[in-house]
């Protein structure tokens, strides 16, 4: 009797482990085959689903349309939302994964890694997707080992804000709070911050970190990450100083804490912004920003520059999404031939087109759409509209910027790298540690993580 | 009469002929019969559980020997994932700060929730009213208290400090200072104290009125009688609030992910607020470490194992069943 629970138990065992074995099939691996056709002539049929793109607006609207009438007999669905990682995984993993995918450039390198999404070589030649139009620093994002995994889409810079009013008001100009000149930024900090019986009251300067580390130390000519997006460098000098500095000008106006309450306390897409309501001096912000500002606060007394480097030449680190074919999926040739449509000048000429009547019957200027597509961002910007000052200002700046960008390459531990990153200003500005052990500890944490995934694509290349 | 017994005579007087062997050959079909029925009438809830948690369990406890990203197949590590977890700082991070929020913020629950119960108990007819109020925050989705703690708690304008400066007295910055993050997390969670303290008023209006009655005469005052009476005979469901929320308080997720870790906070990621829920998602869902995660799950499991059974060995000289001898 005991034998045979015995023999029953190890049976059972055996049946748990088989199917174990079973279930815990991945779908992914790299460089995942892609039989498919690409050919820019031919006429396509089936369905395409495309998850992550939830844009609702005319310039959206305006280039769906577009894309729809280049893929002919095609269904499309848009799959509502932005992209949920986790339903796009499970999706994969599933074996039902979305035709296209819209996402963050800076996931591109991850998703690629793990087999997720496909190269695009053949799908951009087959397609005739012209990749010299595209901008150098927005490819570079979704390039990993040498493919292409993503066209990009928008593109995202930073530009300089400031109150005029205040500014003038503490003798300082855009000069000083533009990042060239750091210590000239710290004493504009000085000046122009305010406090109210021991509160904070106005912000002088925002050096917006966490997320800008990688803006303040490629301002001073280094990089958080080799241009190979194989070896980390938050431990260098220049992202020691930046990063000393940066938070210097949060503790110069009482820590991190109070200026992050207070940031938060803040109307930041309403009438009540912080410019609108003179609390805040200046900051590096993305140039969308300017549009907001200038929809809900447009007699705010605003002043506008590129960021600039300590040599003073305008920067700004690029960010932006990207269309992205997952691995399996059923429909490639229908996703490539969106991705190229979206991404076609034609299809942003449509976009601008589309914003220009809009803002024209809300008697409002049209400031500009920035893409990655370079020639797409010269027509569009001969359609930009006068707004008068400041805000022409704003859009000469962030003009500027999109023709200086910097980014980071993609690596197969994009999310690791950045909240390695992230852990260690926030230690900083909590005051656990300094700049030099918390980038020397993140530097380990980071390294660490790209080896791993390194050595798993390579792994999976084999 | 059984069947049997009809089919053999169809008296009662026959039932004595049946074979011994027979009748335990109809004993057994009958509790067959039963456990067919029982099997039946309970197979939905056992579908549900080796579908929904047995299964799971198994399945997780295997991933947490492999290396797995969901995409590709896992490859088994032994015990690696296990290993990782004794030297990850962030582990330790995230048990401390879980610990701290869990046994700071369980007495405290329940301490508001008897008192406020205590005033229910006597609040005669308005109580059905405060009853409903008090529940009612218990029906707020996590997500929209966590939004709503960095509104009330914000340093600068919140509401809190604007009452605590009613009073002189200068807030701390609750949502930003990693000292009064946790402080604060607890305080906001005492929101959806209402369930707890109609639980616990179920509970008073439980205790037979003889036994005030007892104590009365016996010149017992108010400690004496709520330490001697109320506490022992409400402790069962005491108990059960302590149990189930050290539990959810060792889970914690929602509110605190939200105001730290979610869509509004991404670059800022208090790690006062780093519990181990949100450190074992973080690696699932943002990583994609599902194979470390489940090992973490696996901890998280043996942890709440190990205080549940803590509690419950000391229930047993605390906590009094009015049907027990």
């Amino acid at each position: 009797m005991y034998r045979l629970r015995w023999g029953i138990t190890c049976a059972g065992a055996a049946v748990v482990a088989i199917a174990l074995g079973g279930c815990a099939v991945g779908t992914g691996g790299g460089g995942a085959a892609d039989d498919a056709e690409y050919d820019s002539g031919a006429e396509l049929g089936g369905e395409l689903s495309v998850m992550g793109f939830s844009g609702v607006d005319e310039v959206a609207t305006s280039r769906v349309e577009f894309a729809e009438a280049e893929l002919g007999d095609v269904e499309v669905e848009l799959i509502e939302g932005d992209l949920d990682i986790q339903q796009f995984l499970s999706a994969v993993a599933s074996g039902e994964p979305p035709e296209l995918l819209y996402a963050d450039r800076d996931q591109i390198g991850s998703l690629a890694a793990r087999g997720a999404i496909i190269p695009l070589e053949r799908c951009i030649e087959g397609e005739e997707i012209d990749m010299d139009q595209f901008r150098e620093s927005a490819v570079e994002q979704v390039t990993l080992d040498g493919q292409v995994y993503g066209i990009p889409e928008f593109n995202q810079v930073q530009v300089t804000m400031a109150n005029a009013d205040l500014l003038a008001a503490a003798g300082v100009s855009i000069e000083d709070v533009n990042g060239s000149d750091r210590e000239a930024m710290t004493q504009a900090n000085l000046a122009l911050t305010k406090s109210d019986g021991g509160s904070l009251s106005v912000i002088g300067v925002d050096s917006k970190l966490p997320e800008f580390l990688p803006l303040w130390v490629a301002a001073a000519g280094g990089s958080i990450l080799s241009e190979d997006g194989r070896t980390a460098a938050l431990d260098s000098q220049e992202a020691i100083d930046a990063l000393t500095w940066a938070v210097g000008i949060y503790d110069d106006q009482g820590g991190f804490s109070a200026v992050k309450a207070f940031r938060d306390s803040a109307d930041f897409f309403g009438e009540g912004n912080q410019f609108a309501t003179s609390t805040l001096g200046a900051m590096p912000m993305e140039q969308w920003y300017i549009n907001v500002l200038n929809e809900v606060s447009p007699d705010a007394p605003m002043a506008f520059d590129t960021v600039r480097t300590t040599e003073g030449e305008p920067i700004a680190f690029a960010g932006g999404s990207a269309w992205a074919i997952p691995s399996g999926t059923e429909n490639s040739e229908a996703a490539c031939r969106w991705a190229r449509a979206m991404t076609s000048v034609e299809a942003w000429q449509a976009a601008a087109d589309a914003r220009l009547a809009v803002r024209e019957e809300e008697g409002k200027p049209f400031t500009g759409i920035l893409t990655g597509n370079s020639v797409a961002d010269e027509e569009i910007r001969g359609m930009v509209t006068s707004g008068g000052e400041p805000w022409d200002s704003g859009i000469e700046a962030m003009y500027e910027a999109n023709d200086n960008t910097v980014s980071l390459p993609a690596n197969p531990a994009d999310a690791e790298f950045e909240q390695a990153m992230q852990d260690a200003v926030n230690s900083v500005l909590n005051g656990e540690a300094t700049p030099e052990e918390a980038l020397a500890e993140a530097q380990e944490t980071a390294q660490q993580a790209l080896d791993e995934g390194w050595e798993k694509l390579e792994s999976r290349e084999e | 009469m059984t069947s049997t017994a009809v089919r053999a005579g169809g008296g009662a007087q026959h039932e004595r002929f049946i074979a011994p062997q027979e009748r335990e050959r109809n004993r057994k079909r009958a509790s067959r019969r039963n456990l067919g029925s029982a099997l039946l009438f309970l197979s939905p809830w056992i579908v549900g559980f080796v579908v929904f948690t047995a299964w799971p369990m198994i399945y997780s406890a295997y991933l947490s020997l492999t290396d797995y990203d969901v995409i590709n197949d896992p490859e088994f590590v032994g015990f690696a994932n296990y290993a990782e977890m004794a030297s990850d700082p962030k582990v330790l991070l995230a048990l401390g700060n879980t610990a701290f929020f869990t046994f700071v913020q369980v007495p405290l629950y329940v301490i508001v929730s008897l008192v406020l119960a205590l005033l229910l108990d006597r609040a005669g007819r308005a109580s059905g009213f405060f009853r409903t109020v008090f529940f009612l925050p218990k029906m707020t989705p996590p997500v929209a208290v966590g939004v709503l703690f960095l509104l009330l708690f914000n340093g600068q304008n919140g509401l809190i400090n604007m009452v605590l400066g009613w009073f002189g007295i200068d807030g701390p910055s609750w949502t930003t200072d990693p000292a009064w993050v946790k402080p604060g997390l607890i305080i906001m969670s005492l929101w959806t104290v209402g369930a707890s303290v109609i639980i616990l008023l179920a509970a008073l209006r439980n205790v037979p009125e003889t036994l005030y009655e007892s104590a009365k005469l016996d010149g017992a005052g108010f400690w004496r009688t709520a330490v001697s009476v109320t506490l022992p005979m409400i402790s069962p469901a005491l108990f059960f609030i302590i149990i189930v929320n050290t539990i959810a308080g060792l889970q914690t997720f929602d509110e605190a992910y939200t105001a730290f870790f979610g869509a509004g906070n991404t670059t800022y990621s208090n790690d006062a607020a780093l519990f181990y829920v949100i450190y074992l998602f973080q690696q699932a869902f943002e990583f994609l470490h599902m194979g470390y995660a489940s090992a973490l799950a696996w901890g998280l499991f043996l942890v709440i194992m190990v205080v549940t059974a803590i509690q419950l060995v000391v229930s047993r000289r605390l906590v009094y069943y009015e049907g027990e001898r």
